[in-house]
């Protein structure tokens, strides 16, 4: 597969390092010429000075035949506007952006970008399942809209010792196991939830606060 | 009328200035608040500290109500960015993006945005003067070279 990295910051010199080992051909745009001096030193000669957002970069950079444009620099403009050009000009089939703003990652989908990577949103996320006793966890983000939630049953919780079918779950959201000490239940409409239970779910994103006054 | 102009440089500022002096509803965004110096003495509209390119400031300069938004900072990128989130969540009815770099200017007009190119059309008007000159020889000079 050939790869084109725009960003030659920490994210794009580890990306293209990791693509490379994975036998990829990658080519790597920076726009500062003493960052590029620095990356093929260790590299060899992979990374090109230039801005990553002219038409003449990518056309240099081999655009027309690469798979996929990923935009990493530390600006959400540049990144839109690389996959974009990416898109238009030189017909790239896979853009991925990184996202500095989070709130920007719906844009960026809207936008035409085909994968948006919001750095920000990990590590909250990462922070916030490594806190203890937290109660409603956000694990994880997929299919453009969809999340897998962790949320733990309190004593007080309006679900505690009632049967999964008594409970009524926002639409399209489904529990799909339970964690009870060391065990994991796969549930069925019977199964009765316990304080202390870890409920496992799959729910919209904008589901995720319903759930969570529901469960919690 | 209600225009948001973003970049507060020598063009918004003085586009500022006109639409405010002929009667319009008028706020400025800039990230640097030094920038709204330019703004011409007794300019009555309103000025906002931060950048275009968030859908929060753009609010809070009152995008919902515009009937325009002007993006003439020197990024291009910012520039683009800032008027595809005016024209495709706000839905503002005019948009007008200045673009240095001609042909991302060309790529984006094909998509749909006005635009206007600075380097292409200040070209074409020098250009015009140079072969102005060449076909009108006047005085002692005569003739092409």
């Amino acid at each position: 597969m050939y790869v084109i990295v725009a960003g030659g910051g920490k994210v794009g010199y580890y990306l293209a390092q990791h693509l490379l080992s994975e036998g990829h051909e990658v080519l790597l745009i920076e726009r500062n010429p003493d960052r590029v001096t620095e990356i093929n030193d260790v590299l060899g000669a992979v990374a090109i000075p230039g801005d990553a957002a002219e038409a003449g970069t990518q056309a240099a950079a081999g655009a027309a035949r690469a798979d996929v444009m990923v935009a990493v620099t530390g600006e959400d403009e540049d990144n839109l506007v690389i996959c974009q050009m990416a898109k238009e000009k030189f017909h790239v089939a896979r853009t991925i952006a990184r996202v500095n703003n989070p709130k920007n990652e719906g844009l960026f989908r809207m936008l035409g970008v085909d994968v948006t990577v919001s750095q920000t949103n990990y590590i909250l996320n990462l922070i916030e399942q490594a806190i203890p006793d937290r109660s409603f966890v956000h694990l994880i983000s997929f299919h453009e809209d969809l999340a897998i939630v962790d949320a733990k049953v309190s004593e007080t919780s309006a679900v505690a010792h009632r049967a999964i079918a008594e409970i009524e779950l926002p639409v399209n959201t489904t529990i799909t196991a339970i964690a009870r000490g060391a065990s994991l239940i796969v549930p069925n409409p019977g199964t009765e939830l316990l304080p202390g239970d870890d409920i496992i779910a799959i729910a919209h994103q904008d589901q995720e606060d319903e759930l969570r006054r529901l469960l919690v | 009328m209600k225009a948001v102009i973003m970049g507060c440089g020598r063009v918004g500022a003085r586009v500022a200035g006109l639409l405010d002096h002929t009667g319009n509803k008028v706020t400025v965004i800039d990230t640097d608040s030094r920038a709204f110096r330019r703004l011409p003495a007794g300019f009555g509209g309103e000025t906002i500290i931060g950048t275009g390119i968030d859908e929060d400031i753009l609010r809070k300069a009152g995008i919902e109500h515009a009937d325009a938004f002007i993006a003439v900072t020197n990024g291009d990128n910012r520039n683009i960015m800032a008027s595809q989130v005016a024209k495709l969540i706000f839905n503002v009815p005019e948009v007008v993006c200045r673009i240095y770099d001609p042909v991302r200017e060309d790529t984006y007009r094909r998509l749909g945005l006005t635009t206007v190119c600075p380097t292409t059309t200040i070209s074409a008007i020098v250009l015009d003067h140079v072969m102005r000159a060449e076909s009108e020889p006047d005085g002692t000079r005569g003739g092409a070279s």
